[in-house]
């Protein structure tokens, strides 16, 4: 994986020196709350309801063992004794002091690590499929990429104050697990006549008015990735509504200007800008791309796989959900659930984080990684080893299998701690995971994901949910609105209210519903939730959640 | 005929700590809402708010927060309010664990 350049480390060690003066001269008085929050959120330092918090960059969502051990460190000495995985691939510590902050900065820099552009009106973390380099599927490694890509925008001078925050995601692979179409700009690789090259996706994006991302690019050849995005922030950094913060984002721009406007002015931009990329970046590309050089995959005998797979149910049933295919023969991609029943999604403690470091460290090519449904995944891992991995994920409570289940919730942090919520995600995800536990129908429903989020602002990602939750104040009450038929994948799309909200006490039942209709209305087990309601469309489970009155309503 | 005045309390979260502080009668920051001055008329609230705001080196972000009579008491009004609190549901961290 990539390791930071005397340049990088200087540049991280000077702006760590410049936060630690800020922050001093906020504690003596110098400096406003007006004049220190810019400063602070550049460092990815927030206000939330009970405490600071402090959001921390894994840049592609890629950790060795030595940064997951700085994490768990800093989580102890500074923090509670737990971090919360994001749904962009981000640490968040909850419960920082002011006057430590500066210090956490600088134990991440030891690692490599910072909160630069975590937050503000920036090109944030760019963030990439969590199987990169390992998935069967891939055509390319997307980290190189994604690496060039944040070191072209971090503090770029262009890119500092732009209309609103920024997101990329970049992808590999055929399939997307990166959310390349609810991104600013997506970035598919692709292949045409034998050459390789990326597909750009505009537009996209979640919050109050959510969107699939358009095309403005069906094949652009490697070299000018740069240039051409360079190009793409450009245009909409001078077109980019800066009245109105919720017709700010990029998605706003194309849609009203159209995309073939933006594409016209975008290669207008990038006929210009091209020349002046002299190839820097793509020597760079190709030094960095030395970094991200597959590991010495080796040949074993998987007798210890298959011993335990046959004789150990509880093996079994992690094996069969847990994992994923990898491109090298005898290797499996692991995922390790932050969503053991009852507990808070994408939370981890400082020990778990240490086992997992552990565990990567002695077999896992001393790779891990964070995926943007809040969970862990160990890329390469040999599938002679994962009995022992899975025993001592299990003494951890790392060893639930329910990745991609009922209960794999991706939720937001909700109410219980963002300023900007609008009602609580955590305690919905964990009464829903709670119940179908209880029910001990997880398996049986199969593939279904549920995403929740405490506020329009759909960090939980609730419009991609097969099922999805928003969270609302309705009147001084927390009231929760569904949606039925989103999807997060290369088939993107975003869901269909189905109607009035719940209440808090109403919503699990209301869930319980929509699943008792599912299993009721499927052709066999084989049919998975989305292609049910795909198949059926809304009327039945709005009959589940309403009861016959929603027919009558609509027979009027 | 004029809207009743909802009683307020000046509230922020400390500059040092971001725990959330409620401004007293006495100008002080306490950490219980109980013991923060309930403020029933409005100009005198806006006034309180911006002597609250003007101390930027004790706490960030005042502004008056909706509260109700309470035994003990001002109680919050709002579900937000009353997890500030409290603090998160999830864990019993925040202002619940410092009161046990």
């Amino acid at each position: 994986m990539y390791r930071y350049t005397e340049f990088d480390a200087a540049f991280v060690a000077e702006r760590n020196r410049q936060f630690r003066a800020q922050v001093n001269r906020r504690i003596d008085g110098s400096l406003t709350e007006d004049e220190f929050k810019p400063l602070r959120l550049m460092n990815g330092l927030y206000l939330q309801l009970h405490a600071y918090m402090l959001r921390v960059a894994i840049p592609y969502g890629t950790l060795n063992s030595a940064q997951m051990r700085q994490l768990a460190m800093i989580a102890e000495r500074w923090d509670k004794g737990y971090g919360h995985f994001t749904t962009r691939q981000n640490i968040q510590y909850n419960w920082p002091a002011l006057r430590d902050v500066p210090d956490m900065l600088d134990a991440l820099a030891e690692v490599g690590m910072h909160a630069i552009q975590t937050s503000g009106n920036t090109i944030r973390n760019v963030t990439a499929d969590h199987f990169a380099g390992a998935a069967a599927d891939e055509i390319a490694d997307p980290r190189p990429v994604a690496e060039l890509i944040r070191q072209w925008s971090t503090d770029h001078p262009e890119f500092q104050f732009l209309p609103r925050k920024f997101k990329i995601a970049v992808t590999g692979a055929e399939a997307d697990r990166a959310v390349t179409r609810a991104h600013d700009i997506g970035i598919r690789t692709v292949q045409r006549d034998g050459e390789t090259g990326y597909e750009i996706i505009v537009g996209g994006g979640l919050g109050r008015t959510p969107m699939i991302g358009k095309v403005l690019r069906s094949f652009l050849p490697e070299a000018d990735l740069l240039p051409y995005l360079e190009a793409t922030v450009s245009v909409w950094n001078l077109l980019g509504r800066r009245d109105n913060k919720y017709k700010s984002r990029i998605k706003i721009t194309v849609h009203e200007h159209g995309i073939e406007e933006i594409s016209r002015l975008v290669e207008d931009r990038f006929a210009i800008l091209k020349p002046s990329f002299t190839g820097v970046d793509q020597a760079h590309l190709a030094r960095i791309r030395e970094d991200f050089a597959p590991p010495a995959f080796v040949t074993r005998p998987v007798d210890a796989y298959t011993r335990a797979y046959d004789s150990d149910p509880v093996f079994r049933a992690w094996a069969d959900t847990n994992l994923s295919a990898h491109r090298a023969p005898g290797y499996a991609i692991a995922q390790i659930s932050l969503k053991a029943h009852g507990a808070t999604p994408g939370d981890a403690s400082a020990d778990q984080m240490r086992v997992i470091a552990d565990i990567a460290e002695q077999f896992g090519h001393d790779e891990i990684r964070i995926s943007h449904e809040q969970n862990i995944v160990l890329p390469h891992v040999h599938r002679a080893d994962l009995p022992e991995i899975h025993a001592r994920l299990k003494a951890r409570g790392l060893a639930t299998a329910n990745i991609g289940k009922i209960s794999d919730i991706i939720a937001c942090p909700g109410m219980d701690y963002c300023a900007l919520a609008t009602a609580r995600s955590i305690p919905i995800a964990q009464d829903i995971a709670t119940r179908f536990d209880a029910l001990k129908l997880e398996h049986d429903i199969g593939d279904l994901k549920i995403k929740i989020s405490g506020c329009i602002n759909a960090c939980g990602h609730h419009h991609l949910g097969h099922i999805g939750i928003l969270g609302l104040d309705r009147a001084g009450v927390e009231n929760y609105q569904i949606t039925l038929g989103g999807d997060h994948t290369e088939q993107a799309a975003v869901g269909e209210r189905t109607g009035p909200g719940f209440s808090a006490e109403a919503i699990l039942p209301a869930i319980e519903r929509l699943v008792e209709t599912y299993l009721a209305q499927r052709t066999g087990p084989e049919e998975p939730f989305i292609d049910t309601y795909r198949r059926v469309g809304m009327a039945p489970f709005k009959e589940a959640l309403y009861g016959p009155e929603a027919r009558r309503s609509r027979a009027a | 005929m004029t809207r009743r005045f909802t009683p307020k309390v000046v509230t922020g979260n400390a500059l040092l700590e971001g725990d959330v502080v409620y401004l007293t009668v006495d100008d002080q920051w306490t950490r219980d809402l109980a013991a923060a001055e309930v403020l029933d008329d409005e100009a005198h609230a806006q006034l309180r708010l911006l002597d609250a705001q003007a101390r930027q080196n004790e706490i960030v972000g005042a502004y008056l927060a909706d509260v109700k009579p309470g035994a003990a008491g001002p109680e919050p009004a709002h579900f937000r309010e009353a997890f500030r609190m409290r603090g998160p549901s999830n864990y019993a961290h925040g202002k619940q664990a410092d009161t046990r």
